[in-house]
């Protein structure tokens, strides 16, 4: 303990971010994918709170279509927490009508999460629920506030934010609203990838190179799953590849690699030419696709 | 990883955007896939060079327009720090969010389009970055190749920014000038071949040259308590510690403290930073401490060094930038948070509304529009613990929040 302390400006600001959370809101609630981006929120919540526990639970929403190694990595961390996880599936949200399974070549369940999440927001009566998006991963998400309010329906309403000044956060809402909080708002894919690195953070096995059936489409890898729509003429093979992000399945595109630890994915992505979201399939309808999904209530 | 925020002041049509696509550009942060979808838009639109203003412009409806309406955050990182740019718009009616993206910014670019010169939107960009304390300010002299890159040209922008400057109070702030054309890339990351007559850094260069811990601007040291850490566990059962972050100064072991409202003395005990101690911390370290004596604290109370008593009162005098379509009335009511202590503050009178291009004041006013920037007195229902905001840009601001609509309404320097 004979040190002084050297900061890390954007640990330091997350840190500051979560203890606002805490003291500002009834009901918080950290939505947790398994991702990276999740798994470092979890991290600096730790670190905001030590020695108490994090005040607050986990939520997953389920796509049913994840990668398994994800699940298995997501109840392993939550156990050794000692947090609370709770699970929402979008099956369910299915089986009740409120949503319909997309068809075709592109279907996937990545839309039909919104209704799942503000179901269960609802539900709990969640009054902050904090997220992994960072600003630097897409246009629409570089005017996302770190408080974001959002209405009794979940919508955003990009030309009505709060103006955000100096670090002064205001969390105060009417009943029914709820506040998008992004701790690491501020944080590019390196910063997070740096971040992992230096704690020694464990993440799920498919960040880094496999061998994965894969199929080609569009330029882009594909993963060969039973929840992929897959044309007859679209041939399987197998590849090493590793993923950046994790959507489900069926919107997250791999990449070739042969990154194996955390320092050679780090040095893959300082050379690499192609953004992160670059990988991901459903921002490629159209040059809007992110923003109308948030208009709608998705993360 | 040092990171450097920069806001950018310009008006329309002065190639904001097209610098900071640019410096992305130049610095090689546009990725494959973003390049690509450059090409695809500039091509549909049937431009015959790179619109790097769609690297920026995120909104479909300011694509529609062609304009940008709000702060929008953009990251690039060289070798030596990362970058973050607030793009903030330069029209008349934004001072709002010209505000805003300063607020959070360690330094300014301001850009000046070459063919008009020094115009009105210049001293009111000048204006906000002065009133919100920004110690670096680059004045971009943009376009450079629409005037023959003339140096001449140049020089006389120049003085005529250089008068702007002779008015301002604020004598520690380091103004830079730079020649440079986004649209060809002159100055901004490489060195022109055209104008030779400039022998001074790029753009770049110059904010990579920028110390750090220089632009912060120092104050005493305060810590608001931001949240009890009390975990009630068999292993920590009577730990107590208050979590927050360090304002201005540093804090050590052994530091005498007083302890705001009560004005109890005791010291810091220990210093914890996650799950390990510190002998001290520095400035925007989020940290929490333990107290030597049990002092029962909650939040928004603030831990000072003795000797260092910031002022503790009920009224006061700011200068406010009016953020809200709805009308700031003399007498009206609002929750006013300063950092992150809540009060409620009756505005007392609006003293004078300040014209933002220098020229003075105008007495005798009821009310205050969006964009407004006034000199008000606040009464509070109890008093707060502050400093001037020119000697200390962390506990000399605040914000007010509309108890109706919930919304923030408004930001306070205090005088």
């Amino acid at each position: 303990m004979k040190e002084s302390l050297n900061i890390n400006q954007l640990e330091n600001e997350a840190i500051y971010i979560f203890r606002e959370v805490a003291a500002q809101f009834e009901k918080p609630v950290l939505l947790f994918s398994g991702g990276k981006d999740s798994i470092t929120l979890v991290r600096l919540a730790q670190k905001a709170f030590f020695p108490a526990k994090i005040p607050f639970p986990l939520m997953h929403i389920d796509t049913g279509h994840n990668f398994p190694e994800t699940i298995e990595f997501r109840d392993r961390l939550v156990r050794e927490l000692g947090v609370e996880l709770i699970v929402r599936n979008v099956q369910d949200s299915i089986d009740q009508g409120k949503v319909k399974e997309e068809t075709g070549r592109y279907s996937s369940r990545n839309m039909l999460q919104t209704t799942t999440l503000l179901d269960a927001i609802e539900e709990f009566k969640f009054d902050a629920c904090i997220g992994g998006a960072r600003r630097d991963e897409e246009k629409a998400r570089a005017k996302e506030r770190i408080f974001s309010v959002r209405d009794d329906f979940g919508q955003w309403d990009e030309k009505n934010q709060r103006p955000e000044l100096f670090d002064m956060l205001n969390g105060q809402i009417d009943l029914g609203q709820n506040v998008r909080v992004f701790p690491i708002s501020n944080w590019t894919e390196l910063d997070v990838w740096t971040y992992i690195e230096k704690e020694n953070l464990e993440i799920p096995s498919i960040y880094f190179a496999h061998k994965r059936e894969i199929f080609m489409r569009d330029g882009l890898i594909w993963s060969h799953s039973d929840y992929v729509f897959q044309d007859e003429d679209e041939e399987v093979e197998e590849r090493m590849v590793r993923f950046r992000t994790v959507g489900d399945m069926s919107c997250t595109a791999a990449v070739d690699s042969h990154a194996t630890t955390i320092s050679e994915v780090v040095a893959e992505i300082r050379e690499s030419s192609i953004s992160e979201r670059g990988a991901r399939i459903d921002d490629k309808r159209s040059e809007a696709a992110m923003e109308k999904r948030k208009q709608q209530g998705y993360f | 990883m040092e990171v450097l925020k920069i806001a950018t002041a310009g008006s329309v049509d002065d190639g904001k955007s097209t610098l900071i696509g640019r410096l992305l550009y130049d610095t090689k942060s546009l990725t494959e896939d973003k390049l690509e979808a450059i090409e695809r838009s500039s091509k549909q639109k049937g431009y015959d060079y790179l619109d790097f203003s769609l690297a920026t412009d995120g909104l479909v409806a300011e694509r529609e327009q062609g304009i940008t309406i709000d702060v929008a955050h953009i990251y690039f990182s060289t070798a030596t720090r990362s970058y973050i740019i607030a793009d903030t718009p330069g029209h008349i009616e934004y001072t709002r969010n010209m505000v805003t993206g300063a607020s959070t910014s360690q330094a300014a670019i301001i850009l000046i389009d070459a063919r008009h010169g020094v115009i009105e939107q210049t001293y009111r960009h000048f204006f906000i970055n002065n009133l919100l304390r920004i110690k670096s300010v680059i004045v971009a002299v943009n376009k450079m190749d629409l005037v023959d890159f003339s140096e001449e040209k140049y020089n006389s922008i120049k003085a005529d920014f250089e008068k702007l400057v002779a008015k301002s109070d604020y004598e520690d702030q380091n103004i830079t000038y730079v020649p440079v054309s986004a649209l060809k890339g002159d100055n901004v990351v490489e060195k022109s071949a055209t104008m030779t007559w400039y022998k001074g850094q790029t753009l770049l260069e110059y904010l990579e040259h920028l110390d750090t811990k220089d632009i912060y601007n120092k104050g005493k040291m305060r810590f608001p308590v931001q949240y009890v850490i009390r975990p009630k566990t068999s292993e920590f059962h009577d730990f107590r510690s208050y979590a927050g972050k360090v304002y201005g100064g540093d804090i050590s072991i052994g530091d005498e403290v007083v302890v705001l409202p009560s004005e109890t003395k005791t010291k810091i005990k220990e210093i914890y930073f996650s799950d390990k101690k510190y002998t001290s911390a520095s400035r925007r370290s989020s940290i929490s401490v333990v107290l030597e004596d049990d002092v029962n604290l909650s939040r928004g109370d603030m831990i000072v060094k003795v000797n260092e008593m910031p002022k503790v009162e009920k009224s006061f005098t700011a200068t406010i930038s009016w953020m809200d379509s709805k009308q700031l009335v003399a007498g009206s009511k609002y929750i006013l948070q300063h950092g992150i202590n809540k009060v409620l503050a009756k505005v007392n009178a609006i003293n004078n509304k300040i014209e933002t291009d220098f020229s003075g004041v105008e007495t005798d006013v009821s009310n205050l529009n969006m964009n407004d920037i006034a000199t008000v007195s606040f009464q509070l229902n109890k008093p707060i613990f502050f400093d001037a905001f020119k000697e200390h840009r962390t506990n000399g601001a605040f914000i007010l929040i509309d108890p109706q609509s919930n919304n923030t309404v408004g930001v306070g320097f205090i005088e």
